[in-house]
């Protein structure tokens, strides 16, 4: 391998696994901060307990999305130091924006979220996770305004062999930001309520639960649902416009995405599945359903989709057979594209079905979903899906830009850092991935610690101590 | 060099002077659990004496490295690619710190020397090399025309950046020791005092040792005679005045001062650097400067700003989290409450 590979072998790694806890924290703050809401409301113990208990897991996922989300800072100077001279200029200010407007909020208001249960008044505690979640949606929007960048150049111009910010609000204006960012706050919002509902069905399954902690369940169950039920409706619309906004702005990535080679007629049918030959430039043993990609794609019977042939062809004449001495071919990894927007969507569908089948299961007169252990089960398993759609999702996005780190403007063969060596590539990708195992392995088993407790018996404080006067004597 | 482009430097000095003066004491408390604490009580007593406080300390670092980034494109570029397994370590170091403080609340009891110990190696790894880092950064590195950097094993580790990996983790460590004896009550911040009376002693020779290799070894004294001088001195004088202050037993002044000593350690290497930021010793030609590795003057006022509206704010909710955990920790009550 060379460090072109094993370079963008690490960036996806460290940042697949970084975006497991990155929803998953999104998730769960907003899970605690809806829970504390309502205790501070109604005043009812019982919320109470339940914030204590699901932000004890909140705080790990937090832990392990911060620490690996340094990786990330760090390995564009490292691996990518000719794209970040390029990009510098642009791409610099949203991560520090982010870092002053977003990280210290969130650091400094989890600190004292943590630290002031029972100590500082209710409302003020409040307070405090709600600024931690307000953290988190501006971090998510400075990191995507960057990304989206990568994806849609704006209010740039290219001049002494970088490219310069020109309009830094064009940035925020970027119609691929909104698309991103709607998309993966509500995916996050979606998993905070999956992680609440699956997580509460393995605890429902286990044969010792105390009628208190049952009683908890039921209302950590319903919160799950309903946030999952309506969350992931709103994933799937925005994702669907974003769709259809990508077939003008990057036709090629959508034709990937439905592995479209030859460009299709006014009805284009749509190819549930099937396995792209990338050779041969055919789709092998597809199913297809005729028109629908039309419908897809503009909502009416009747439209033809550009595909990847045509496509590669105008970007060749656009943009050259050779940039920087490297043959291009402008078309992107097709079984990943089109296999990891099936995963994707495929288990949107699923957390719709079973949030709504559980939903009804809960209905008023029949509660019947605590007596089906089947169904507790298939919530339980749904827990590990937001996962595998949040990375497919990623995969798209990702493996869609290639051969581009900055769409149309630099290749990933001109990003490198032309001076660190393969070894030393290997190294951190060696060390990162025997890091990775161990934080999951250490995450895991802590969650399932945490899991063991009994929400109803969580001491009063978990820092029961003491607090001396301030600064007593021989302080100053 | 434009107006801009001397105030981003000056910014960027600030983040990381800032970084090591409340991080600083971060990594001195978190090496003081294997060093300086007895049992699992007195490290949970230190530990949480930065506890709410450390992530926000952390952030320094971070807005240091985006600021880099954003103002001075060139200089991230090459720092970061060229000192890549150095950078390695000192993420390595970090992320097994970071995680410790949540993985030691959350585990078994039983488990919780691990954690402590994983956040000691953690917070001696940074210190160390950042400070080799930064001191070898000031030799000068083999910097090509491209401004990247082809450097071998001993441009990083040499005796002036070893020193000064020591220095830097002596400092952070005593600045951790006048937090502890600043913050706590009971038997462990008289241990903190007493530390820090003797590792002073250390200090000196250290810093004996640094400033005259600092002299051969770089040319800090011949471009800004007064500058380095100037902050040299300021280095060895708030040394002392923490030194005294601990033996008075004033331990505000004594925390203040060890940070300021780190906070002056930062102001000499970026007063000798001006008005470059990274030394090529191929040739001084190949140098990256002020004027040629920064931002447009378009980002970079927006980049200020941006500071301008967002700093403030910052200064004043980090401050009041100080406030709200002013007190003394004392030793935790027994938990009779762990829960099965």
């Amino acid at each position: 391998m060379d460090i072109v590979d094993l370079a963008r072998f690490q960036f996806a790694m460290t940042t697949v696994y970084h975006f497991f806890f990155v929803p998953f924290s999104i998730g769960t703050a907003f899970v605690v901060a809806i829970l504390e809401t309502i205790y501070v409301r109604t005043n009812n113990e019982a919320y109470k307990k339940l914030a204590k208990f699901w932000g004890n897991i909140f705080l790990l996922s937090f832990a392990v999305g911060v620490v690996t989300g340094l990786i990330q800072e760090f390995q564009f100077g490292m691996n990518w130091s000719d794209y970040s001279r390029f990009m510098g200029d642009i791409f610099g200010a949203p991560l520090a924006l982010e870092a002053l407007l977003s990280f210290f909020i969130e650091s400094t208001f989890i600190g004292l979220w943590v630290f002031t249960w029972d100590r500082a008044k209710k409302g003020l505690h409040l307070f405090f996770i709600w600024m931690t979640c307000f953290g988190t949606l501006t971090s998510a929007l400075w990191i995507l305004s960057a990304n989206s960048f990568m994806q849609h150049p704006v209010g740039y111009a290219i001049k002494g062999g970088r490219a310069e910010m020109v309009d830094f609000f064009a940035l925020l204006k970027n119609p691929q930001l909104w698309f991103e960012y709607g998309h993966v706050i509500l995916a996050a919002l979606t998993m905070g309520g999956i992680i609440l509902a699956g997580l509460t069905a393995f605890q429902l399954l286990k044969k010792d639960v105390s009628k208190g902690a049952k009683d908890l369940y039921k209302r950590s169950m319903r919160l799950g649902l309903w946030m999952s039920l309506i969350f992931s409706l709103g994933t799937v619309l925005l994702g669907d416009l974003q769709m259809k906004y990508l077939i003008h702005e990057q036709p090629m990535k959508f034709a990937a995405t439905e592995a479209v080679y030859k460009t299709t007629g006014d009805q284009a049918p749509w190819t549930v599945v099937g396995i792209a030959d990338t050779k041969n430039h055919t789709v092998k043993y597809n199913i297809d359903i005729p028109v629908m990609l039309s419908v897809l794609s503009y909502n009416k019977t009747t439209g033809a989709v550009k595909g990847m042939d045509e496509i590669n062809k105008e970007m060749k004449e656009k943009y050259g057979t050779e940039i920087d001495g490297t043959k291009m071919d402008y078309i992107p990894p097709v079984n990943t594209l089109f296999w990891s927007f099936r995963v994707m969507a495929g288990f949107g569908a699923w957390i719709i079905l079973v949030s709504s089948v559980s939903l009804w299961m809960l209905r008023k007169k029949k509660e019947t979903l605590y007596e089906k252990r089947w169904m507790l089960w298939v919530l339980a398993l749904t827990t590990f899906t937001p996962f595998i759609a949040n990375t497919a999702g990623w995969f798209i996005t990702e493996f869609g830009r290639y051969p581009w780190t900055v769409y149309g403007l630099f290749t990933i063969q001109q990003s490198i850092s032309s001076n660190v060596s393969a070894t030393s590539l290997l190294i951190s990708n060696i060390v990162y991935f025997v890091l990775f195992t161990t934080l999951a392995i250490v995450m895991i088993r802590l969650v399932v610690r945490q899991l063991q407790k009994d929400p109803t018996e969580l001491q009063e404080s978990q820092f029961a101590q003491k607090f001396l006067d301030p600064f007593d004597k021989g302080a100053f | 060099m434009s107006f801009l482009q001397i105030l981003w430097f000056v910014l960027i000095g600030v983040l990381f002077a800032g970084f090591f003066f409340l991080d600083g004491f971060d990594f001195g408390v978190g090496m003081a659990t294997r060093s300086l604490a007895h049992n699992e009580e007195e490290r949970t007593q230190i530990i949480e004496t930065i506890g709410p406080v450390w992530d926000g300390n952390e952030v320094w670092l971070i807005t240091a490295g985006g600021a880099m980034f954003a103002s001075f494109p060139y200089w991230y570029a090459t720092l970061f690619s060229g000192y890549y397994l150095i950078l390695l370590v000192i993420l390595v170091g970090l992320i097994i710190r970071g995680v410790s403080f949540e993985f030691r609340a959350a585990d078994d009891p039983k488990k919780q020397h691990l954690w402590s110990t994983t956040l000691a190696l953690g917070s001696l790894l940074v210190p160390f090399f950042l400070g080799v880092m930064f001191v070898s950064m000031i030799q000068g590195m083999p910097i090509d025309a491209q401004g990247n950097m082809h450097a071998s094993f001993f441009d990083y580790f040499n005796w002036l950046s070893l020193v000064g990996g020591v220095a830097l983790v002596l400092l952070t460590y005593l600045h951790g020791l006048n937090y502890i004896a600043l913050k706590t009550v009971g038997a462990i911040r008289e241990r903190a005092r007493n530390y820090a009376e003797f590792l002073y002693w250390i200090l000196y020779a250290g810093l004996v040792v640094f400033a005259l290799l600092l002299f051969f070894n770089t040319d800090f004294f011949a471009v800004h005679p007064l500058g380095t001088s100037v902050t040299v001195l300021a280095i060895v004088f708030f040394a002392i005045l923490g030194h005294v202050a601990t033996f008075k037993g004033n331990e505000m002044l004594a925390f203040i001062s060890s940070g300021l000593t780190m906070v002056a350690l930062v102001a000499m290497i970026f007063i000798g650097m001006f008005p470059r930021v990274m030394i090529s010793s191929i040739s001084s030609k190949f140098d990256l400067l002020i004027q040629n590795s920064s931002s447009t003057s378009y980002t970079l006022t927006v980049m200020t700003i941006a500071t301008v509206c967002l700093l403030p704010f910052i200064l004043a909710y980090t401050i009041w989290a100080y406030w709200i955990f002013r007190k003394r920790i004392a030793l935790p009550v027994i938990q009779t409450a762990e829960v099965k």
